[in-house]
């Protein structure tokens, strides 16, 4: 095709505009990207596909995918999609309440500003620092349960509390979902207008009127896509309970650490597998957020 | 019996003040447009009658109730937004029902009257819609269907066309007031376009700075201005410098031109500012009224007029003024000499010192 080409060389000399020039240096700036994503995600995915095929001799087999239904991994999973939804809802709702207030309420910029940088840090706040924070205040000789203890002449370890227990991982999980929260769904409380609000009011409405006909509705889509998002957060994390509990509790994610490398439950092909589960149950819930979505983006532009 | 009544209403934010002694009276049924500047406080004046600003003094009473003190929600005031404020997450058909909603109405009654309102603003087919499917000018007469549902006692505009374009705008503005005249409410409309104001209102009421400049008809307030301000802000006008011959007889000399006006108050040799609307001027012309002549500038040809602009004197200032087109009309020329003829009741006296905003002579096209 000589005659296109030199009809587009014409035509890109003469508007000389930015989308005909030839785009290599462009694709080269992306290149680290793809490099990055295939050596760190395409590769271990395949990796991970192939080897959940395998068993420990490396012959293919289905028995690691027959193995997930075993008390032990079924209750892994238990436990982490429960530890995740609790503390997605519980931190969600209580970072949406915070972030409602602080930013519809009429409080003075500064505590915006405060929280928002609080949220910033300490939803980034994970891990092994986490936990090791966590156990020196609240764990069984932290200052904070001394103090507990000592003002009001109690033992809240005989009472029944423990960190190292579900509630305890719970709660330290809740330190980075509700933070996490306050980020994700600020953008969103901007977006709702005071006109609305004041169209509302206008009409007749109440201020609970308001939120329920008008805010809440609108907010909706947001709220859901922010609380799968706090969800996944929870349910991939592994060092803060793995260094709180040191395994005690058994989630998802620490069993296939023990899979994989463990010597008491040491099989590769199985922990594989869970992972591939882990993935099917994320990639679910993704799905069922996008379909809520879609109900309500009829009147989403 | 004035039926909507604002008494010394003022508004202040910290040290600025944003309204300063509002009074007001409006008859039942009558269509009131707050005409101003930008930042003169018309939307502050109009979220006090609607409650969502409190006023820092004065009262606000609609129907013989004090409602000054209410809230928003009690005040059975319809309020249209110039962003139109349609909620996107619900139809055409729930927004319009939504104030009958929250009043707990029984579910026929406010389908019947959603069906009404859309009949009144020609949309009966879009009651499924979502308000990003409609038009800028569809989602604002939704906009007052859904502020007129709930059978409000007044109806707020706040520059409700202003977001739309020119051809939408005056048919629209027509069919506000159509619908506005055929159901009788009493009505205040802000705007900051004086065509709008004068072409739709009942009343006017001329704002400035926070202050009322002048409250009357459009006629008022456009032939018989009482403040300079006014006289500036509302219609095109011409200023000349003039000094002041002989105050008795009403004589004035405009650059050695002499003229005379219907009553001067200033002292002889005084300067004055005379004030002349274009379209008394006229080209030519025999009798005894007054006659100016000067140096064509400019000659605009607007297709069913020509504007014409003279120059008067040295340093007296420029008379704009337009004529209508025809056929057989022979242009003048720039650079030549033009007579031109006023009768001496059209000329406005503004005070020398007061200030002419710098809109007096093409501003309008603005
Ligand atoms: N909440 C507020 N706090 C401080 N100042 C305010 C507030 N609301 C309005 N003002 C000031 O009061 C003055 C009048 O504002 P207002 O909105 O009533 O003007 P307007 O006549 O409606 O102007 P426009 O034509 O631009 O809408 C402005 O100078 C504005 O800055
Ligand atoms: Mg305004």
């Amino acid at each position: 095709m000589p005659d296109t080409a030199a009809d587009g060389n014409k035509r890109g000399a003469r508007s000389a505009r930015p989308a005909q020039r030839r785009p290599l240096l462009a694709w080269l700036g992306v290149s680290p990207f793809f490099l990055f994503t295939l050596l760190f995600m395409f590769l271990p995915a395949g990796f991970l596909v192939v080897g959940s095929f395998l068993d420990q001799e490396g012959q293919p087999t289905l028995q690691n995918y027959a193995d997930l239904t075993t008390p032990i991994v079924a209750n892994a999973y238990a436990n982490s999609i429960e530890i995740s939804a609790i503390t997605a809802i519980g931190g969600g709702l209580f970072g949406f309440l915070l972030a409602a207030s602080v930013i519809l309420g009429g409080l003075p910029p500064f505590m915006r500003n405060a929280l928002m940088t609080f949220s910033g840090v300490a939803s980034n706040f994970a891990g092994v620092p986490l936990a090791l924070a966590f156990i020196y205040t609240l764990g069984n000789l932290g200052f904070l349960t001394a103090f507990i203890n000592n003002t009001f002449a109690t033992d809240i370890g005989q009472a029944g509390f423990s960190l190292y227990s579900k509630v305890g991982l719970e709660i330290v999980y809740m330190y980075f979902q509700f933070p996490l929260m306050v980020l994700i769904i600020a953008p969103a409380l901007d977006g709702l207008k005071r006109d609305w609000r004041e169209a509302a009011e206008n009409m007749g409405a109440t201020g609970f009127q308001y939120w329920r006909y008008v805010a809440f509705p609108i907010l909706l889509p947001s709220l859901m896509g922010a609380v799968i998002l706090l969800f996944g957060n929870a349910f991939g994390a592994q060092a803060t309970a793995f260094q709180l509990t040191g395994g005690t509790i058994p989630i998802a994610s620490i069993v296939i650490g023990a899979q994989i490398r463990g010597d008491v439950l040491h099989n590769t092909g199985l922990g594989f597998a869970m992972a591939m589960g882990m993935v099917v149950i994320m990639a679910m819930a993704i799905t069922g957020y996008s379909l809520l979505q879609r109900r309500s983006e009829r009147w989403l532009k | 019996m004035s039926f909507l009544t604002l008494t010394g209403v003022q508004k202040h934010f910290g040290a600025f003040t944003a309204v300063e002694d509002f009074t007001l009276e409006a008859e039942k049924g009558e269509f009131v447009s707050f005409l101003g500047p930008s930042g003169c406080g018309k939307t502050t004046t109009l979220r006090m009658i609607a409650g969502f600003e409190l006023p820092s003094a004065g009262r606000i009473v609609i129907n013989d109730v004090d409602i000054t003190h209410r809230s928003p929600n009690q005040r059975n005031v319809g309020m249209v937004f110039q962003s139109y404020a349609l909620f996107p997450n619900m139809t055409v058909a729930e927004n319009i029902g939504f104030g009958l909603k929250v009043r707990k109405r029984p579910k026929e009654q406010v389908q019947k009257r959603v069906g009404e309102l859309l009949e009144l603003i020609h949309l009966p087919d879009r009651a499924g819609r979502y308000p990003y499917q409609l038009s800028g000018g569809q989602q604002q007469r939704v906009a007052l269907a859904r502020a007129l549902a709930f059978e409000p006692q007044v109806l707020l505009l706040d520059e409700p066309l202003s977001a739309l374009d020119a051809k939408i705008r005056v048919s629209l503005r027509n069919e506000i007031r159509a619908i506005q005249r055929q159901l009788g409410i009493t009505t205040v409309y802000v705007t900051h376009d004086q065509e709008e104001a004068l072409s739709l209102s009942d009343r006017v009421v001329v704002m400035n700075e926070g202050r009322i400049e002048q409250i009357g008809t459009p006629f008022e307030i456009y032939n018989f201005p009482t403040t300079a301000f006014v006289a500036s802000f509302v219609g095109t006008l011409n200023v000349l410098a003039a000094s002041v011959v002989d105050a008795a007889s009403g004589r004035l000399s405009v650059d050695g031109q002499e003229i005379r006006a219907a009553s001067v108050s200033a002292p002889n040799g005084s300067k004055v500012s005379v004030a002349l609307r274009p379209e008394i001027v006229t080209i030519g012309g025999e009798g005894d009224g007054n006659r100016l002549s000067g140096k064509i500038e400019d000659v605009t040809f607007l297709g069913s007029i020509v504007r014409i602009r003279v120059k008067v004197g040295e340093g007296a200032g420029r008379l704009s003024f337009d004529t209508f087109n025809n056929p057989s009309l022979i242009l003048p020329k720039i650079g030549d000499t033009l007579a031109l003829t006023f009768p001496p009741e059209a000329c406005l006296l503004l005070d020398a010192a007061a200030e002419i905003p710098a809109l007096s002579i093409d501003a309008d096209e603005a």
